[in-house]
């Protein structure tokens, strides 16, 4: 970067970035702290009592099959939700980025759902799908033949909440993929086609790899968003059953720390957590950094 | 473009239709519930059409909520509004003096603050639950606006885009108010933040958006109704067996939260685009 103009003075940067530290370590680095302090000891949940026990809030991790068991169905889980999410609407972009009559219309019809909350989506799909009184359910019931219930069936189960959250991540998604679009020169995709190449032969060899950089940022995104946000889907229409079926990492933490009250095993988790999302920020920084500096 | 047969352009219109039906049926059938009485959802499968108590329902979740809720929408619509304007409103400011303090000035110091502050890009406060919680509660915040705001304020997406603002903006306009013998206080409140309202009102729209749908801190949080937030409020009020739910008041008061987010964005579409694709670049 170029030598640039600075203000110099003394106590004013440090006044100007205090109330930014200040909540940042009240409230990251301070809780981050204690959850890795917490993570090395063993707690009792009624009194203050804490029986120092090294690693072994991690080794019992490690070694726990269901842990692990979690982390491939979080890691499947996510990619399900970020894969359909982005096909979606990548697919949607390219249909409302072509000269048609109401592009506008369409364009923001595909936009708002983006307001609503992870929450309101779980209700939204659990009310369609409730086994006594869903209004899918019951067709699905009654016209097909399949008894649904998620309260009892797995598959059945994870298949609504990684529908549900891709339904409500496509919005999302759908902003970043149109303003790529946008972005593409108009006059490679013409030269393409003067040169003969029919539509599908244009999308794949020029405006999907010119699109790369949208989808690697969305990807991380959305991978974060499958593992870590959609924590009130799951809350909301199977509270991580029936058994494990959809008990992903996030709703784990919150399950054995709040529900179960196992907080140094709760701890661990969340310190495996945090190290998990860092490790996503500081590649997803390094890439965007990269993209801006040339 | 070469191509004009009559599927070539009916058939964009197809799917683009057909994806607002999926995202719009859900919702359609939420009014729907809305405007019925309990017995006609329980009586499976639900009336399609709308019912004759939409006033009744509305005005009930209104003014009481559900039987055992004891929280009103009304209590619960302000609830949820304090909160997000106060996460929007705080989170700008905290960001523009810190974005400010990073990129104009240089001090000892000044990269381990960026460092500390990046480190919280993407961290969502579900991986941090516990311990935050615990936070919270030594500080004496349960059950209070503070603890509800305050923890949501820390991630950096807002710090991230007023500094790739404040990156492109020209320096020889800071040496010029230097010059012309301005303080950095007066350059940063009379020139800088004038430029940079287009930013700050796309992180306003994406704040208050990520405010107003904020659900497990205030979840565990909150045991208080007086401070239930709209989602709160339709978590406990779905908790119990479905027959006990009074399903047509929890449609009228989803309905209800809906509606203040997705006004913001659709009036304020251009920016919250504008702001969410700027994060990226």
């Amino acid at each position: 970067m170029a030598k640039q103009y600075e203000f110099s003075s003394k106590g004013l940067p440090y006044l100007l970035v205090l109330p930014q530290m200040l909540v940042v370590f009240v409230f990251f680095f301070w809780p981050a702290a204690q959850a890795v302090f917490q993570s090395f000891f063993l707690q009792d949940p009624f009194g203050g009592r804490m029986i120092f026990v090294g690693a072994e809030n991690y080794t019992t991790l490690f070694k726990d099959p269901t842990y692990w068991a979690s982390f491939g169905r979080s890691f499947l889980y996510a990619g399900l939700v970020a894969f359909s999410a982005m096909a979606m609407a990548l697919f949607l972009a390219v249909q409302a980025n072509k000269q048609i009559r109401g592009a506008s219309f369409y364009k923001t019809m595909l936009i708002w759902p983006y307001a609503v909350a992870t929450m309101v989506a779980g209700v939204l799909w659990i009310f369609m799908f409730n086994p006594n009184i869903g209004v899918v359910a019951y067709f699905l019931k009654h016209s097909l033949g399949v008894e649904w219930n998620h309260l009892l069936n797995a598959g059945q189960a994870f298949l609504l909440v990684t529908i549900a959250a891709a339904w409500k991540q496509v919005a999302y998604n759908f902003v970043f993929f149109l303003a790529g679009l946008q972005s593409v020169p108009a006059a490679l995709v013409e030269a393409a086609a003067i040169d003969g190449a029919g539509p599908t032969k244009r999308f794949w060899t020029i405006v999907f790899p010119l699109l790369s950089p949208t989808t690697f940022y969305l990807l991380v995104m959305n991978v974060v968003y499958g593992f870590f946000e959609t924590f009130p889907i799951i809350h909301q229409a199977t509270q991580g059953g029936p058994g494990q079926a959809t008990n992903i990492l996030v709703y784990k933490v919150w399950r054995d720390g709040v529900v179960n009250l196992d907080l140094g095993g709760s701890s661990a988790q969340s310190v495996v957590l945090m190290i998990l999302v860092i490790g996503l920020t500081v590649v997803q920084f390094r890439f965007i950094e990269r993209k801006v500096t040339y | 473009m070469t191509e004009h047969s009559r599927i070539r352009r009916i058939l964009p219109h197809v799917w683009l239709w057909l994806a607002i039906a999926v995202i719009v049926f859900p919702i359609f059938l939420v009014f729907i519930a809305s405007t019925h009485t309990n017995a006609d959802i329980l009586a499976a499968p639900m009336p399609l059409k709308p019912g004759s108590h939409f006033l009744e329902n509305y005005g009930r979740a209104l003014s009481e909520g559900t039987e055992n809720l004891g929280a009103s929408a009304w209590t619960m619509m302000k609830n949820s509004l304090i909160m997000a304007l106060g996460i929007a409103v705080g989170k700008i400011v905290v960001s523009l003096l810190a974005a400010y303090a990073i990129v104009f000035f240089k001090f000892p110091g000044r990269s381990f603050c960026f460092w500390a502050i990046f480190i919280t890009l993407m961290l969502p406060v579900e991986v941090r639950i516990m311990p935050t919680y615990k936070v919270i509660s030594d500080l004496g915040m349960l059950n209070s606006y503070a603890g509800l705001i305050l923890p949501m304020i820390v991630s950096a997406t807002a710090v991230f885009l007023f500094r790739q603002f404040f990156m492109s903006v020209p320096r020889e306009i800071a040496e010029a108010s230097q010059i012309d013998g301005a303080s950095p206080m007066a350059f940063f409140t009379e020139i800088l933040i004038p430029m940079t309202r287009t930013p700050i009102a796309a992180m306003f729209v994406i704040q208050f958006i990520y405010g107003w749908n904020q659900y497990l801190w205030p979840l565990l949080i909150t045991t208080k109704e007086k401070y239930y937030t709209l989602l709160i409020g339709i978590n406990r009020m779905l908790a119990g067996a479905d027959v006990l739910v009074e399903w047509q008041i929890v449609m009228a008061t989803t309905l209800l939260a809906m509606i203040p987010p997705v006004l913001v964005v659709v009036f304020m579409q251009k920016q919250f685009v504008a702001g969410m694709t700027d994060t990226e670049k």
